[in-house]
């Protein structure tokens, strides 16, 4: 397979999570005979729970040691876990607690395994990071630029928008020309343990409910999130203010979701908006969750910013298909989307990604609909 | 060039001479030291013959010495054969490598009251404190020969001279200190002694307990009448094997030995000194073993510095590494009062038998380099000492 990089004799390192990808990765970069080292991050302590298959999990980074010795390249732990902690947990917590559903993947990517990975590997004399994610680094006329995977089903763009050039100048995806079953392939064929190993979780600190996870955290230190560690439960309300009923905390909710409300109506009934101050949960039909824009803050451009609004397919979910949309920037990082088509689900704390074809323009946080 | 390792305080190469006295018993030769044919009796020679060694560097009678797998089991033996039943106190030292410290903190939530006695900045346990924190109801006190990051000796003697006068037994944890000082087990005072092979060019899986005539020590493992009923399960024949072999090794060699750790040593630490000026040595002035180095350098992140030199060829350490090979802030460094990013930039650097002093000039040309190189890449405060 090729790798859209001369090979070089500057130190490559590969972040190694234990996983199948991220091994092939390392296993790739070490046959072409440059020089590789193997970094992983111990990023959570588990402090005892069975955590294989989970990204962050030591038992994982037992792999990923075995398998760097089956490449032949060193390897190395990075302790990250008051990193991960600050710039990512932490914020996934106070999100939920601030009403929002978080995408902490993406987080994960700007803040540990890019910026944070990048300065370690510089400093043991590396000038690249490889990965295993399933995206493409394609030279463009103005500089590197961010595609999609060519198996779109793998493609995992959405959680490198908040990449800049110059760490994409920096980044090498080996297997964002590949499929899944190739990869599981050449990991067969090169006979590493982890050729069977099956996908990580998607919240990969989280052991079990997400919501239980929360209300454990904020329980282990109130003062951390400036909570109360046992909320009320929340009043659940129609879109005209009218209280349906009491919920659960407000925080065990999020928009778009229909399972779970308790309430008797003639037709379903979806969470429309959290509202932590007034502990409200706002619930209405299908027809109220249609949105035809959203508003986004913490805008972000991969390239320089362009001039004007933008017309470009947006991605307000991972495993969105995407809509078309025009982008409209209002200055200090605040930034309205207009979609072709109401868009159901427009979800607070998730990230709306932009695309024009399959090259990643940027993209903005999710703060509201329209 | 090839690798150098620079670790072995970590664990030591196997030296040539034991590697042919294990070899047999890894081939030809075999059989249970408790069965009653021919194959059993040659094993059993073999097992007694390795005591009889080891008994002789340590200056002990071979009966008193308990054949274990590794330090760590003879240490927890110790504790948690001294301290059961949940009552009662030990006095350990703060930087007690972690088979004392966290058997003590078990026997702790057990119960158990645990007084912990801090080195002072020298990397010295202060006698007098040890000796202050003895109660009527201690039921041993931990203290180690030498400190496994620091090499620094510890006063053992004196420690135990006090404790026998009020009764206390001493366990001492000698594991870094055979085979690279002379070690006198009965002139040091001491109840129980516990050295491993694999810290002076003997095998993994071999360690001994020395226990003193008429101290007791309950079978920690149970299941067969092995080591006197001290412990159970059938004798590692091959290891113990080398084992002996190790400790004939030392007592010949150990004189001779000494002188050459110290050269390369001096060697080092004063070229060091010369080419990297503010290059901090910890715990210089304290009576310490022949080969460890322990050095800080202002501004140069450690574990960097460590992954760095290991891509260079050269093997040292940081301190204690976890399982999973993610670096601490060492525990005895903040014991003998450094902050956590002095500790954080500080390497152990553990030379060995086999090491030569052109391995050494290399290391210094290469640690001139790395650090250069990391503390222009990532400049960070420097911490004045």
């Amino acid at each position: 397979m090729e790798i859209s990089d001369t090979p070089s004799t500057s130190l490559t390192a590969v972040a190694m999570s234990g996983g199948l990808d991220s091994s092939v990765t390392a296993w790739l970069l070490a046959r072409e005979g440059r020089p590789v080292v193997g970094l992983s991050m111990l990023l959570w302590d588990h402090s005892g729970v069975e955590a294989h298959g989970r990204c962050c999990g030591a038992l994982d980074l037992g792999d990923a040691r075995r398998v760097a010795q089956q490449a032949g390249i060193p390897h190395y732990t990075l302790r990250l876990d008051e990193e991960f902690r600050e710039k990512v947990v932490d914020p996934f917590v106070a999100d939920y607690l601030a009403g929002r559903t978080p995408s902490p993947c993406v987080r994960c990517n700007t803040w540990i395994k890019f910026d944070l990975l990048l300065d370690r590997a510089r400093r043991l004399g590396a000038s690249r990071v490889a990965t295993g994610h399933y995206a493409r680094i394609l030279e463009g006329p103005d500089g590197p630029e961010l595609h999609t995977a060519l198996d779109a089903g793998k493609d995992q763009s959405y959680y490198l928008f908040e990449l800049t050039r110059e760490q994409l100048a920096a980044s090498l995806f080996p297997l964002g020309g590949m499929t899944k079953p190739q990869v599981r392939q050449l990991a067969r064929e090169a006979g590493l343990v982890v050729a069977e190993k099956g996908e990580s979780m998607e919240v990969c600190f989280v052991a079990g409910g997400i919501r239980e996870f929360v209300e454990s955290q904020v329980a282990a230190d109130p003062d951390r999130f400036n909570a109360p560690a046992g909320a009320e439960p929340a009043i659940l309300v129609d879109t005209h203010g009218e209280a349906l009923g009491e919920g659960q905390p407000y925080y065990r909710y999020t928009v778009g979701q229909r399972r779970g409300l308790g309430l008797a109506a003639p037709s379903p009934l979806y969470v429309l908006q959290i509202e932590p101050e007034q502990n409200r949960v706002v619930v209405g039909g299908d027809q109220d969750l249609m949105a035809p824009g959203l508003r986004g803050e913490r805008l972000h451009w991969i390239g320089p910013a362009p001039e004007g609004d933008v017309e470009a397919k947006v991605k307000i979910r991972s495993r969105h298909p995407g809509v078309a949309a025009r982008i409209r920037p209002l200055g200090e990082g605040r930034v309205e989307i207009d979609f072709a088509e109401p868009q159901r689900g427009v979800t607070p704390g998730q990230a709306a990604v932009f695309y024009q074809g399959t090259r990643v323009l940027g993209g903005c946080w999710i703060e509201g609909r329209l | 060039m090839h690798p150098v390792y620079f670790d072995n305080n970590a664990t030591t190469p196997l030296h040539p001479r034991v590697r042919e006295a294990m070899l047999p018993w890894m081939g030809e030769r075999y059989g249970n030291p408790s069965s009653l044919h021919g194959f059993g009796q040659a094993a059993r020679n073999a097992v007694e013959e390795a005591r009889e060694k080891v008994a002789a560097l340590l200056g002990v009678r071979p009966p008193e010495l308990v054949f274990t797998a590794s330090g760590t089991e003879a240490n927890n033996a110790v504790l948690f054969h001294r301290a059961r039943g949940g009552q009662g106190h030990l006095v350990i030292s703060a930087f007690e490598h972690p088979s004392i410290r966290e058997a003590a903190a078990r026997l702790e939530r057990e119960g158990v009251e645990v007084t912990r006695v801090s080195p002072a900045g020298d990397g010295v346990v202060p006698a007098a404190e040890v000796v202050r924190a003895l109660r009527p109801d201690t039921l041993l006190v931990a203290l180690m020969l030498a400190n496994n990051e620091l090499g620094t000796l510890q006063p053992v003697v004196e420690v135990a001279a006090a404790c026998r006068e009020r009764g206390v037994p001493v366990l001492c944890d000698a594991v870094q200190a055979v085979g690279k000082i002379p070690v006198d087990a009965p002139a040091l005072g001491v109840d129980y002694l516990v050295l491993g092979a694999h810290k002076f060019y003997g095998p993994l899986g071999a360690a001994a307990l020395w226990v003193h005539k008429g101290v007791e020590l309950t079978g920690h493992l149970v299941g067969g009448s092995q080591e006197r009923r001290r412990r159970a399960g059938t004798e590692n024949v091959p290891a113990i094997v080398g084992l002996g072999e190790a400790a004939a090794v030392a007592r010949e060699e150990l004189t001779a030995r000494g002188a050459h750790l110290v050269a390369l040593r001096d060697r080092f630490e004063a070229e060091l000194a010369r080419r990297l000026p503010d290059a901090i040595f910890h715990c210089q002035a304290a009576p310490r073993l022949p080969n460890t180095s322990h050095v800080a350098f202002p501004g140069a992140e450690g574990e960097s510095l460590l992954i760095r030199l290991d891509l260079a060829g050269f093997a040292v350490s940081t301190g204690s590494a976890c399982s999973s090979g993610a670096v601490e802030p060492s525990k005895t460094l903040l014991a003998i009062g450094l902050s956590p990013e002095e500790a954080l930039s500080s390497l152990r650097i553990s030379f060995g038998l086999f090491n030569t002093q052109e391995e050494v000039d290399a290391f210094l040309d290469a640690l001139e380099r790395e650090v250069g190189a990391l503390r222009r890449v990532s400049p960070v405060a420097v911490v004045q000492p």
